[in-house]
């Protein structure tokens, strides 16, 4: 019977080919470092999960932000874990997201067909970034806060517009409840929801292209 | 491969990747879920004796309004809750009252006495209370709940006993 059910949904939504397409394609013989990229996209998964659960609790506002996370790690069953793991997987997820371009760099698979996949890899890095500056604000706390009063700052010095880039990343001149509030809106929807449009064209390359051949010593 | 019990080096990585998969779901599922409805958990509150009024300027057969407020600490915050209700002297003893709840029974909004309908109105979906608390009209299940317990201090104070949920 399962086995009915199971063509009937495969003839109208290819799950054979899917899988094959997915999970069974050809490889070129391959290394740990070509998992570099799945590690990414696990983590951002992770991320995701782990993220969503602290908004249970979170509250984004310069009164409640501090104390709701105090009340996470200390007053919610396992709330440490949560945050421990959104927390220490933000920074793995930089890592290796960083390794994983450096590894395409060196095996030189960013080269033709594959040029597009390379330059919409650095927009992936930089959102990770910008998931990672984001969502640094949020404990409220005073690293925090003076993190993100000197990123802003930096961010000001941007010849002729820098004012104007510098306000509207703080919602005005200076750190405020309004800043507080676009970096959550940030990096709970904005840069993840830019972050699954790039990795989606990252993936359909991927599968496009098929991944590349190591260069041997002839190349 | 076919014909051999020897499992092949493919369906050894699916079934590892399935195994391990399932490991990290449901360490990271059960705590996860745990996470979610701990507040649901946690123990209710302390009791007390609560004044509600003196005893001599309670009229007898007249509703006499009273309400109180509860502070109590729902996670990172002190919340104030309001409770109240009517206290209805039948009397000269301070044994002989009836205090009700002013929760309507139905989906909890609040009850008022009306003197000209002689009842207990609740506005959101018209029911409508007896004196006794008995339901007269409207949705409600069950009449309005009591407080059970009272008692009066040496200066004439009435107090309810109120157990926080
Ligand atoms: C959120 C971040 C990223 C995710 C989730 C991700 C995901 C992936 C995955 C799953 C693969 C296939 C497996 C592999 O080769 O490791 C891959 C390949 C690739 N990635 Fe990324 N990636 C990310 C960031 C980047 C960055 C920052 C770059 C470079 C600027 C980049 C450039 C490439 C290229 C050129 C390939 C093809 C490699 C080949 O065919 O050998 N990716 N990516
Ligand atoms: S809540 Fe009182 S009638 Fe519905």
């Amino acid at each position: 019977m399962w086995n009915n059910i199971y063509n009937w949904l495969d003839e109208r939504l290819g799950l054979n080919d899917m899988y094959t397409n997915l999970l069974d394609r050809p490889e070129p013989k391959t290394t740990w470092w070509n998992t570099l990229g799945s590690a990414s996209m696990f983590l951002f998964i992770m991320q995701g999960i782990t993220g969503i659960f602290l908004t249970v609790y979170y509250t984004p506002s310069p009164d409640h932000a501090y104390d709701s996370v105090q009340y996470i790690m200390e007053g919610v069953a396992f709330g440490w874990l949560i945050r421990g793991i959104h927390h220490w997987g933000a920074t793995l997820m930089v890592i290796l997201v960083f390794v994983h371009m450096l590894r395409v760099y060196y095996t030189a698979s960013f080269k033709y067909p594959r040029e597009l996949t390379w330059l919409i890899g650095i927009g992936l890095f930089l959102t990770t970034l910008g998931m990672g500056f984001t969502g640094y604000l949020l404990p409220w706390n005073q690293k925090a806060f003076w993190a993100t009063t000197v990123g802003t700052q930096i961010a000001g010095t941007v010849p002729f517009l820098g004012e104007f880039i510098l306000k509207s990343l703080r919602g005005g001149p200076e750190l405020s409840a309004l800043t507080l509030q676009r970096f959550f809106s940030a990096h709970i929807w904005i840069i993840p929801a830019i972050l699954v449009a790039l990795m989606g064209v990252h993936l359909y390359l991927i599968i496009k292209h098929g991944e590349s051949h190591f260069p041997t010593k002839e190349d | 491969m076919s014909g051999s019990h020897e499992i092949s080096r493919r369906d050894f990585i699916k079934v590892t990747t399935g195994i391990v998969g399932g490991l990290i779901g449901a360490v990271i599922g059960l705590p996860a879920v745990y996470y979610l409805i701990d507040p649901a958990l946690q123990e209710g509150g302390k009791d007390s004796w609560i004044p509600i009024g003196k005893f001599e300027d309670m009229q007898i057969g007249v509703p006499y309004p009273f309400s109180f407020t509860r502070v109590q600490v729902n996670g990172w915050e002190r919340t104030a809750s309001s409770f109240g209700g009517y206290a209805i002297r039948k009397s000269d003893s301070p044994e002989d009252l009836l205090i009700l709840n002013s929760r309507c029974t139905h989906l909890a909004c609040t009850v008022n006495w009306s003197a000209e309908a002689s009842g207990f109105l609740c506005p959101c979906h018209d029911a409508k209370f007896s004196i006794e608390g008995a339901v007269l009209d409207g949705p409600p299940p069950r009449a309005l709940d009591i407080y059970e317990e009272h008692r009066i201090t040496d200066d004439g104070l009435i107090e309810i006993f109120f157990k926080e949920s």
